[in-house]
């Protein structure tokens, strides 16, 4: 897959998840109103809206949000390790033709980095202060074509809707269920409702997706995070010609199990290794694939190294 | 009937004309502006050298020929006309710099001076500033030349003058190399 597919790819993923979400407002609030049976939709209105609001936000402000929960800060270039770190990303700007993006450090000594954005043009990079402390030269380098491959590919982009989306769903269930359970006692105190069967069942379908939606929509996240994890190791290699300084940086990151404590689960799909620690990781099989925001890394570090012959 | 028929294929055949002289015109600024790029980084590496030598020029007394190399090199490169000449000065440049380097492992109190280390830090991110600029400037002129190529756009880009642009060749370069130490460690 070359870079244009890859970009029509995101562009494509973009437009399907933003037309599930729109879908799921419009359902979760129908569903409201005609439960409720006001004159006017009030609830697909206000479903609607903090979708439409969250959405339009996180396109504009997402990035700034990420950055200051995280407690980033621009780098010191009087630091001799930050000035390195500052040089690579500037090599890896020249090899991959965009603009330069803004770095930020984060004092943790958690290594791990991460990108974000609308477009490379307004675009972040962030590194802990452990990274630095951990690579070297040519693995920082590394890390540094992982996150502007990220930058390059839209995947950003794509990344900052799903976290806002994921978040505003988890909202609107939540809000769905009380409403819903506080206005079915009122009911059943009142009289048997003589709906039919009909109407029964399309309510339990209704309950069903309300309760299920936030679950569902993490897995989705989940799942497109990790295709863009072998993407962005492939197409960083290709910009340092270097897959195993990749390799190497990817195994001393998981090699420190800590947590990164300043990056909460809500930007966790936008790292370079999973912050939760290794655990995830390391752990093959189908119920780890299904939640896990990044694939094992040693599938990862295995790929990498097929592409430098090693094997 | 008919006569809308033409006149519609003719509007594709225009639009579609437009469409690739667009981005045959795109791909070669890019290409223009990957090759001044390339200039920019020699150009931060010229202007980088002097103040190296000037920094370790007290402490490294006897290495007095070494440094006379680089300078004479750097000179040189500035100096150097077309791209095949200026290959060749450039990695006589960088070889220079690689046995300058080597030396100042031999001097502990040049090793452990900041500003050293600096200039150091940005000399070497300058080779790979240089290098990664070849690399694009390589792969989109590939690019560019690929689409200059290839049916249709060959008729196009024949029709409108568009030549071929050069490839950076490094087979070229690395033959006029210099043998010099390589063993340092960054």
């Amino acid at each position: 897959m070359n870079i244009y597919e890859q970009i029509a790819g995101n562009r494509r993923a973009t437009w399907i998840i933003v037309s599930i979400f729109i879908l799921f407002f419009l359902f979760a609030g129908l569903g409201f109103d005609v439960y409720y049976g006001a004159g006017v939709p009030v609830f697909t209105i206000i479903a609607l809206l903090i979708g439409g609001i969250s959405g339009y936000c996180s396109y504009h402000y997402g990035d700034k949000l990420i950055l200051s929960s995280t407690h980033a800060r621009p780098l010191d270039l009087n630091d001799p390790k930050q000035k390195q770190w500052q040089n690579v990303v500037e090599e890896m700007s020249i090899a991959s033709g965009i603009p330069l993006p803004k770095t930020y450090i984060i004092d943790d000594p958690d290594p791990n980095a991460f990108a974000t954005g609308r477009n490379p043009e307004h675009s972040s990079i962030v590194v802990t202060r452990g990274l630095l402390d951990t690579l070297n030269r040519d693995e920082l380098q590394a890390v540094a074509s992982h996150e502007m491959s990220h930058i390059r590919n839209f995947d950003i982009r794509l990344m900052l809707l799903i976290a806002v989306l994921v978040g505003s769903v988890a909202l609107i269930a939540d809000w769905a269920r009380r409403g819903l359970f506080y206005r079915s006692e009122r009911r059943s105190s009142r009289r048997g409702e003589g709906g039919g069967g009909a109407a029964l069942i399309i309510l339990a379908i209704w309950l069903i997706t309300v309760i299920l939606a936030p679950i569902l929509s993490q897995i989705m996240a989940m799942f497109v995070s990790r295709r863009r994890e072998y993407l962005a190791d492939a197409s960083g290699a290709e910009l340092t010609r270097n897959p195993l300084a990749l390799a190497s940086a990817l195994e001393k990151i998981s090699a420190r199990v800590e947590p990164t404590r300043s990056i909460n689960q809500g930007t966790a799909h936008l790292c370079i290794c999973d912050p939760k620690g290794s655990k995830m990781g390391l752990k093959e099989g189908w119920s780890a694939d299904l939640f896990a925001t990044h694939p094992p890394i040693n599938k990862r570090i295995e790929a990498l190294k097929h592409m430098a012959y090693v094997k | 009937m008919v006569g809308w028929i033409i006149l519609g294929v003719l509007v594709v055949i225009v639009l579609w004309l437009i469409a690739v002289f667009n981005s045959l015109i795109s791909l070669k600024n890019q290409v223009l502006n990957g090759w001044k790029q390339i200039d920019v980084q020699l150009k931060r590496r010229y202007d980088l050298i002097p103040n190296l030598v000037e920094t370790v020029k007290g402490i490294m007394k006897f290495e007095q020929e070494t440094l006379t190399r680089v300078i004479e090199a750097r000179n040189k490169a500035i100096s150097a006309q077309g791209i095949a000449d200026k290959a060749v000065q450039e990695n006589i440049l960088t070889g220079a710099l690689r046995q300058l380097f080597a030396l100042v492992e031999n001097y502990p109190n040049l090793k452990s001076n900041e500003n050293v280390s600096k200039l150091q830090e940005e000399l070497v991110s300058t080779e790979n500033r240089i290098g990664f600029a070849r690399q694009f400037y390589n792969d989109i002129a590939t690019k560019f030349n690929i689409a200059q190529q290839t049916f249709p756009t060959n008729m196009i880009a024949g029709m409108f003058g568009f030549k071929q642009s050069e490839l950076f060749e490094v087979a070229e370069a690395e033959k006029a190399a210099p043998k010099v130490d390589l063993n340092i460690n960054k």
